[in-house]
């Protein structure tokens, strides 16, 4: 028989952390802190539009960029809060889940070797979403000095006269940084100068503490080479109902709808109509869930503190990216111990690309006495690891 | 952040003042302050437990009774409300707007006597005008509890 296989998709490699999260699910008395979605429900009205949907029988297709009730909302919303304003017609795409708009993004912009700046420690599809779109994919390791936020000069050592996207994705998965209004004018302005785009996932923009979130395409000249994607998942508790959505200009909304329509054809219905809601009844909802994220953020620092853990305060979505350099081991090598030892899951860093080596990543989208039962055991583990290490 | 501390009490009063200076960023010292402050002033009334009693052997019911009635002059309705919140069966007490004035949660062990407290106790106070009795035949929830909601997780273990 022939290989029934496509080359590339083989070449791609399965995350090198399949195996720990196996594991992991495998072991259900494990506390967990290594969840990515938050732990509140999606708000009753917003579940109540989706019901009425369904009892009103809208269970038929939506045009393929999504009702037009929606993308209008999504802009009203999107002028509220980042002060851009898009045209619901031909700038605006609901797709499924933010995943989706990333890959058709990607999908739209790039010719076979045309390079994409991927930041990195970074959310785990950019890479294989590059890859699979005929991109090349260029590391920028972020570091933890600057707060894992990108550097201009990052940014211009690793521009080629073949790089046409930067990903940037900001509050950051999973290091929870975000960038100030300085950190992007600095990046937009290079941006403009070396006439490239950028693909920014701000799914987290609704999360952050003590700093507003601003968005690369809120600067001069970059609202027409930035494709803005956000969703539903994070700031109103929706992962489960896989919505999200893209704005940017007309010219490469139209390519991503092309795609879009050939293998989604439209986002479900029922998520859509409860999605409105959400955008025009929902910001008491966000604000109750941030403050609520906010007190367990400063739960979790507090006790970083209080266990002498490296950690530098992060700002935006809901995780602390604490270093673990100090054990002499893998993040891996950490975190299957810590399983094993004391049944707590959290991410390894390296999960997030090489650069996220000797971190590991803990999730506050838990209840204060979740963390606090499970911090008591990663204080255990901590402190048995530094006498077995001052014995050696 | 009295506010702050309230709400997060109001919910969860096993929360320890570590763990509530550990989430508002402050010394221990601040927060145990501010909740005896609190409790001085009768901001903070009392600490319950919401119990689901009918998972328990304890027989109880309990009555949210509508009072009509006159309210005193020079002192409006305080007077009456304090002759019937003073009787320990009562629960709850609050002045009401619309067609009729207290609402009056009453517990008892049985349905009689609750109706044995409203005859004898309640109607005869002079002020009073007229009662209607409804009985409570199932709490779905209380003080923003459901009381019957199983937490299962539904999260998958981990992702990125």
């Amino acid at each position: 028989m022939r290989n029934p296989l496509s080359d590339r998709i083989v070449e791609i490699q399965p995350s090198g952390i399949r195996k720990f999260f196996d594991i992991v699910n495998e072991m259900p008395d494990a506390i967990s802190l290594g969840v990515g979605e938050p732990d509140f429900d999606t708000p009753w009205h917003i579940r109540e539009e989706g019901i009425y949907s369904l009892e009103k029988g809208r269970t038929y297709y939506t045009s393929n960029a999504g009702l037009m009730d929606l993308r209008e909302a999504i802009v009203e919303y999107t002028e509220r809060t980042l002060g851009i304003r898009y045209h619901a017609k031909d700038e605006v795409l609901v797709t499924v889940g933010g995943s989706e708009a990333i890959d058709i993004a990607l999908r739209a912009m790039l010719n076979p070797g045309d390079e994409v700046i991927m930041p990195e420690p970074c959310y785990v599809s950019y890479l294989p979403c590059i890859k699979l779109a005929n991109g090349v994919p260029v590391s920028v390791e972020l570091e933890e000095k600057y707060e894992f936020r990108l550097q201009k000069e990052q940014l211009l050592n690793a521009i080629t006269d073949k790089t046409k996207v930067l990903i940037l994705s900001y509050p950051n998965n999973p290091t929870g940084a975000i960038m100030t209004k300085e950190d992007l004018k600095a990046i937009a302005e290079v941006v403009v100068e070396k006439d490239l785009f950028v693909i920014s996932d701000e799914i987290y923009a609704a999360l952050t503490y003590g700093m507003e979130h601003t968005s690369i395409a809120s600067f001069p000249g970059m609202k027409e080479r930035t494709i803005v994607i956000n969703g539903f998942s994070k700031a109103f508790a929706m992962t489960g109902w896989r919505l999200g959505y893209a704005m940017g200009p007309k010219v490469i909304l139209e390519q991503m709808t092309k795609i879009h329509q050939f293998c989604i054809m439209a986002a479900p219905t029922t998520s859509q109509y409860a999605a409105i809601s959400a955008l025009r009844n929902g910001d008491n909802d966000v604000e109750e869930m941030r403050k609520s994220y906010n007190l367990r953020r400063n739960y979790l620092m507090n006790a970083m503190k209080r266990m002498k853990l490296q950690c530098f305060e992060p700002y935006g979505a809901f995780y602390i990216f604490p270093c673990i350099k100090e054990f002499g081991m893998t993040s891996e090598e950490f975190a299957t111990k810590l399983l094993e030892q004391e049944k707590v899951a959290v991410v390894p860093g390296s999960a997030f690309g090489a650069c996220g080596e000797g971190f590991i990543r803990i999730s506050y989208a838990y209840s204060i006495e979740e963390l606090k039962r499970a911090l008591e055991r990663v204080e255990h583990f901590i402190t048995t690891l530094r006498e077995e290490n001052k014995k050696k | 952040m009295r506010e702050e501390i309230l709400t997060m009490i109001e919910k969860n009063n096993k929360l320890s003042t570590k763990d509530l200076a550990d989430m508002f960023g402050v010394d221990e010292v601040t927060i145990i302050n501010e909740i005896a402050k609190m409790e001085e002033e009768k901001v903070i009334c009392g600490y319950h437990t919401l119990i689901n009693w009918d998972k328990t052997d304890k027989e109880s019911v309990t009555a949210l009774i509508e009072v009509k009635v006159t309210p005193q002059r020079g002192r409006g309705f305080d007077q009456i409300a304090e002759r019937i919140y003073n009787f320990p069966e009562v629960k709850s007490v609050y002045l009401m707007s619309g067609s009729f004035d207290l609402t009056v949660v009453i517990e008892g062990k049985t349905m009689k006597e609750v109706a044995m407290f409203v005859s004898e106790k309640l109607a005869p106070l002079e002020p009073v005008l007229s009662t209607a009795t409804h009985f409570i035949l199932k709490k779905y929830k209380d003080h923003g509890t459901v009381m019957e909601a199983v937490t299962k997780p539904e999260r998958m273990a981990i992702l990125p």
